[in-house]
């Protein structure tokens, strides 16, 4: 009865897995296997990098994951892009990112508040995500076979041609969106005390030409009156006004 | 190599990237994640062009032209959110965002006094940085 039972239970599965061999997901090519490992890798680094409470580690280990990255574009022949990974990311975002976790003055050691306190919300929405691209994806491309052999279809020669013959046109934008980047970081980066300064200088200078005001500022308990008294004139003595009404502040 | 393989690795580092995105607190750490969702598109990118460059006869590269497009924005992207991280850290002494909520709907009391505070705190840094000014163009 048992027996049987088991034979029963055992004749499906080993129909499944005579089917999925034909398919060929069970004899997996040498760079199926790499790809594999070097994969899991490259997951279990991502994890880290978003679950670890040392904002540092967390760093280091993206630089795992990019590196793990790298590779996999070697293993699919993309070459150039997998040097420019590493120059790119590798190189210059990672060290960008560790300059700004200096420049915040993040904490060293672990941080207990480094995950929010919707972590469990975030999770149910990632998990959910993952299975329904997983699933999507395993059931789309289950039989599509990635051709490996042969010419490197992303070897230097062929991005380059690729990219100079039907491509130049958007290169040449984004080296325009690389420059506007810059100009823009540099602003955004830069200290504001120059551009917070100036408006009392130019007003200094232009109200420099009349002689009463240098003397009221002079001269501390008639400066309420000379402000009252430049600031009926008109609307340009009035930011001054404003400027020196701060500066009294103090 | 089937293609099963890179798409599912990068749907499931795009999966972490966004479950970086929505728990983090630190922003440069929502960077790091951005940049993770990044290259798991950047993945798929490479994976179908290298399949259709063989499935097909005449390709322009568009996948590889179009990852190294996105390499180029990431980077581009990653300067210009630092900058923004580091003055809201100038500004309000911190990079958390969930502090930042100036601009939050619904939260009653607490947006509130947040938001009066930041505007105390920029008013009177304006003052400080005008008396800066005028001490110096005294001096």
């Amino acid at each position: 009865m048992t027996l049987a039972e088991a034979t029963a239970t055992a004749a499906p599965a080993t129909l499944t897995r005579a089917a999925a061999e034909t398919h060929g997901f069970l004899s997996p090519t040498g760079v199926e296997i790499a790809f594999l490992l070097v994969g899991l890798v490259t997951f279990g680094a991502a994890i880290v990098t978003v679950t670890t409470k040392q904002l540092v580690h967390a760093a280091l280990w993206l630089v795992v994951a990019l590196g793990g990255l790298a590779v996999e574009y070697l293993l699919l022949t993309a070459e150039f892009i997998a040097w420019v990974q590493v120059l790119i990311y590798v190189g210059s975002v990672v060290v960008l990112l560790l300059f700004g976790l200096m420049l915040t003055k993040a904490p060293i050691g672990r941080s207990p508040d480094a995950d929010s306190a919707n972590r469990w919300a975030a999770l149910v929405v990632a998990v959910a995500a993952a299975a329904a691209l997983v699933w999507v994806v395993v059931d789309a491309f289950r039989a599509t076979w990635i051709d490996l052999d042969g010419p490197a279809a992303g070897s230097t020669e062929a991005t380059g041609a690729s990219l100079f013959q039907n491509w130049v046109l958007p290169f040449e934008a984004l080296s325009v969106l690389l420059l506007a980047a810059l100009v823009g970081a540099i602003v955004l980066s830069r200290k504001e005390k120059p551009e917070s300064s100036s408006p009392p200088v130019n007003s200094r200078t232009a109200t420099g030409s009349s002689p009463s005001v240098p003397d009221s500022r002079n001269h501390p308990i008639g400066r309420k009156g000379a402000v009252e008294a430049t600031s009926a004139t008109g609307p340009p003595a009035q930011g001054t006004g404003s400027a020196e009404q701060e500066g009294g502040a103090r | 190599m089937h293609l099963a393989y890179p798409a599912v690795l990068a749907a499931l580092l795009f999966c972490t990237g966004l479950y970086g995105v929505l728990a983090r607190r630190n922003a440069i750490l929502v960077l790091m994640s951005v940049e993770l969702m990044l290259n798991a598109v950047n993945l798929n990118l490479v994976a179908f062009d290298v399949w259709l460059s063989k499935a097909a006869e005449e390709t322009l590269h568009s996948g590889q032209a179009l990852t190294l497009f996105t390499i180029a924005i990431a980077a581009a992207e990653i300067g210009i959110g630092l900058a923004i991280v580091l003055a809201v850290h100038r500004n309000r002494g911190t990079a958390d965002i969930d502090k930042l909520r100036d601009t939050a709907e619904g939260h009653g009391t607490d947006s509130e006094t947040d938001g009066s505070d930041s505007d105390a705190r920029t008013a009177e840094q304006a003052a400080q940085s005008g008396r800066a000014g005028k001490a110096e163009a005294t001096a």
